[in-house]
């Protein structure tokens, strides 16, 4: 591998309320940072299932970023704590099949905290980074279709 | 086969600078489906949008993704455009490439890559979204209003007054509330009754409300527009369309000495009465549990004096059914039972009473007249002690939370006592004045200045008995000692808390409520008068506790948002709403737990016969808001959410 710097391919999924409008609010403050992440805007963290996160990273995202509104805040009430919650028992799934929990980081963005938003991005792309290509998954397929394995 | 328009917009030089517009259409042009693909300086200028629609025609699209602004700019114009082309506004998507990439990103390479990766997943979105349409719910333009205290008059009298319909249901015999216990206010001190008086007779004179005293909600079914309402009109055995308040009954009643719930047990009333002299309606009931009649079977004192035969022993409960189309809930509170504090005395000693029935004392129509007396000898009091925080903020045996009007009732008790008893003394046990308000902080800058009431800053251990005065043992943290106040009377600042049956009631109408009982806002800051059940609005300190000024505005704002709600015929929302697959739901009724507002039912699937085959979950469009937690928690993926399906997500994610 040559000298240069590996960008990892990060997918976040966001609410919409909050994330996603802070994601905005960044844009409009003309805050710059890192141009590793892909957003995919949800209503709500409630209505992210673990099988998204599972599916960004078989496409070969390096990490995966969930972001919604601050406990309390939640435009439905209560659907950041169900995905809270959820992390918490997915978490140990990942765990257990290999995958570092470490690439999947969970936030709170408010609406009001575009800088915020601009700093978690540089954060997350740098720890990712850190952690290098996600390429189990890749070399497991290809193990799977190696004929000796089988 | 799918035919997709991407339209890619420069906005001027603010996407054009960052990302490479031109290579960015060409790129998507040669994306499977894209029928067309174009950019455009301004596409959301008259021109830009009508390209936009004529390419729809021309092409005969079957979706479109503008590349451009985020869509919480010109979602709304886009999906517009589109229907005015005859494509269903729900077939278009926006590509955020502008707050979301050219304005955050410095390298153009890699700020035209993400737009293409932006782009990309929009396409293979579109290319999985339904043609949905607006969900249309029908209005009944009827209004609930549940309680009769200043908050919900104030709401009914806002929504009749302006054309609607309101049935106003109060629990009590009469309108009034706690309010029309009161004797006067902080921080004018004008007197309550003369202010809530003229109110409740507004009420029930407006032609435009039905006002249902002594009656209970008894079921809510439905949703937001159409509910179904169930209230139990509970027997008064005064016939309220004879009667004609003359009182006579009351009169003669031989069973006078039961004591007063409206005059917080330091009056008397009858066994047949109304709570207090200017109730509305002006209809007695009778008390079961004391009237002689009910107890052995004889006496009839009063429906033999009455001329007009409008008294019936025989009456029953009867049930009113409403079709209601919004409900506010000002069903109020209640003041914490004081008992508990036993190194306060209250219920031992008569002269340690509570901060009501201070008012009550205080008030020109109360069991006094209006002189501040002692309930144990009657003589007026040369000093009185105040405790506040008497059960709010205190963790260990009160509530946590401030009760809010208490620091401004005490002020004004100080003050009205003062004024009443002249040359009498005050001392005020205080944690902290809270006296945020308007007109409120020089309220209690009066109480202290002008009519001397002395605060110590400190909390009392304990209240005795001494030589026929109340000891008061505290501590004043300012000078860091001991005190000791020999007092006449001592005035409890009692906490507020939610009605007792506050829980059950909830669940009644399926509204949430907090740890204390206290009714949950859907949005503490930015939907604070909605409840989380759409269609449900609170009012007054059923919410939280709240002064009379919070109370009334806050119901004022649930008027206007029921007369929003009833400005239109039919009610029309994004469809964006969970939808389930009955054919795969196994019932196991998990969405039912997760759903923040209710709006999952249980269906009964049944056959020709009519025998039940199974149960599923249906979801209300009329209460769905579209959140999505119960489609990630169904087992058998039978949920999906429209507009944000797990095929258009998963597509998402793979075109990135």
């Amino acid at each position: 591998m040559s000298e240069q710097q590996f960008e990892p391919n990060i997918i976040a999924f966001v609410c919409t309320y909050c994330t996603y409008a802070g994601a905005d609010l960044a844009g409009t403050s003309r805050l710059k940072y890192a141009p590793n992440v892909r957003i995919v805007r949800l209503p709500c963290t409630g209505r992210i299932s673990p099988m998204f996160i599972l599916k960004a990273l078989q496409k070969g995202a390096d990490g995966v970023l969930v972001s919604g509104c601050h406990p309390g805040d939640c435009h439905f009430t209560h659907g950041n704590y169900h995905a809270r919650r959820r992390w918490m028992v997915f978490r140990s799934l990942l765990e257990f099949t290999g995958i570092s929990p470490e690439r999947v980081k969970y936030s709170w963005i408010s609406a009001a905290e575009g800088s915020k938003f601009a700093d978690l991005i540089n954060s997350v792309t740098e720890d990712i980074r850190k952690l290098g290509p996600f390429d189990q998954y890749q070399q497991m397929i290809k193990d799977a279709q190696s004929p000796a394995t089988l | 086969m799918a035919k997709i328009g991407v339209f890619i917009c420069h906005c001027g030089e603010n996407i054009a600078a960052k990302v490479d517009c031109t290579k960015l259409a060409a790129a998507m042009g040669e994306h499977p489906g894209v029928a067309v693909s174009v950019e455009y300086k301004y596409f959301c200028s008259d021109p830009g949008q009508e390209s936009v629609k004529k390419a729809i025609r021309d092409n005969n699209l079957t979706g479109i993704v503008i590349a451009a602004c985020s869509p919480r700019m010109h979602e709304a114009t886009f999906r517009k455009a589109c229907a005015e082309a005859g494509l269903n506004p729900y077939l278009c998507e926006i590509a955020n490439i502008r707050e979301q990439c050219s304005w955050v990103h410095t390298d153009s390479d890699m700020a035209t890559e993400k737009a293409m990766d932006i782009t990309r997943s929009m396409i293979e979105k579109v290319k999985r979204n339904n043609k949905l349409q607006p969900i249309e719910v029908p209005v009944t333009r009827r209004a609930l209003v549940i309680g009769g205290g200043i908050a919900g008059l104030q709401a009914a009298l806002d929504i009749a007054n302006a054309g609607q319909e309101v049935v106003l249901v109060e629990r009590e015999p009469s309108l009034g509330g706690h309010m029309a216990q009161l004797s006067e206010t902080f921080p004018t001190l004008d007197c309550s009754q003369c202010i809530m008086t003229p109110r409740m007779v507004e009420t029930a004179q407006h032609p435009n409300i039905r006002l249902l005293t002594y009656a209970e909600v008894e079921s809510v079914d439905g949703y937001i527009g159409n509910f179904k309402v169930r209230i139990r009109m509970k027997s008064r055995y005064v016939d309220t369309h004879k009667c004609t308040g003359c009182g006579d009954c009351m009169t003669k009643c031989p069973v006078k000495k039961i004591s007063s719930e409206f005059d917080c047990g330091l009056g008397k009333r009858t066994a047949i009465y109304t709570p207090f002299a200017q109730s509305v309606p002006n209809i007695p009931i009778i008390d079961t549990a004391s009237c002689i009649y009910f107890k052995n079977g004889k006496c009839k004192m009063c429906q033999k004096s009455c001329q007009i035969n409008a008294i019936d022993f025989e009456m029953q409960d009867e049930f009113i059914d409403l079709e209601i189309g919004a409900i506010v809930v000002a069903t109020g509170f209640q003041i914490q039972n004081t008992a508990m504090y036993g190194e306060y005395g209250y219920g031992k000693f008569p002269d340690v009473i509570t901060g009501l029935q201070f008012e009550r004392l205080a008030t020109a129509s109360g069991p006094t007249a209006g002189k501040i007396l002692r309930p144990s000898d009657g003589k007026e009091p040369e000093n009185v002690v105040f405790i506040q925080c008497a059960g709010s903020r205190d963790p260990s045996k009160g509530v946590r939370y401030c009760s809010k009007i208490c620091c401004m009732y005490t002020a004004k008790h100080a003050m009205l006592y003062a004024h009443k008893a002249h040359g009498g003394k005050t001392n005020i046990f205080y944690m902290d004045i809270r006296a945020a308000g308007k007109g409120y902080d020089e309220f209690t800058r009066r109480a202290i200045e002008e009519d001397e009431a002395s605060y110590i800053r400190g909390r009392v251990s304990k209240v005795w008995q001494e030589n026929g005065k109340l000891m008061v043992r505290g501590v004043d943290t300012l000078l860091g000692r001991p005190v000791t106040v020999a007092a006449d009377m001592v005035v409890l600042a009692t906490a507020m808390v939610p009605q007792p049956n506050a829980k059950e009631f909830a669940k009644i109408i399926g509204i949430a409520y907090d740890e204390y009982g206290f009714y949950n806002e859907a949005h503490l800051k930015l939907r604070p008068v909605e409840s989380s059940t759409a269609g449900v609005f609170l009012a007054g300190a059923c919410q939280s506790p709240k002064d009379i000024p919070d109370s009334v505005a806050q119901a004022s704002a649930s008027a206007s948002k029921v007369l929003a709600l009833f400005s239109k015929e039919k009610l029309e929302r994004e469809p964006v709403i969970a939808i389930n697959n009955e054919a795969t739901c196994a019932g196991c009724w998990g969405c039912v737990l997760a759903c923040p507002y209710n709006a999952i039912e249980k269906k009964d699937i049944c056959d020709r016969s009519g025998r039940l085959i199974k149960q599923v979950a249906y979801v209300n469009p009329g209460l769905c808001q579209g959140c999505g937690t119960c489609v990630t928690f169904c087992r058998s993926n039978s949920l999906d959410l429209a507009g944000f399906t797990e095929k258009q997500i998963f597509a998402e994610v793979m075109g990135l």
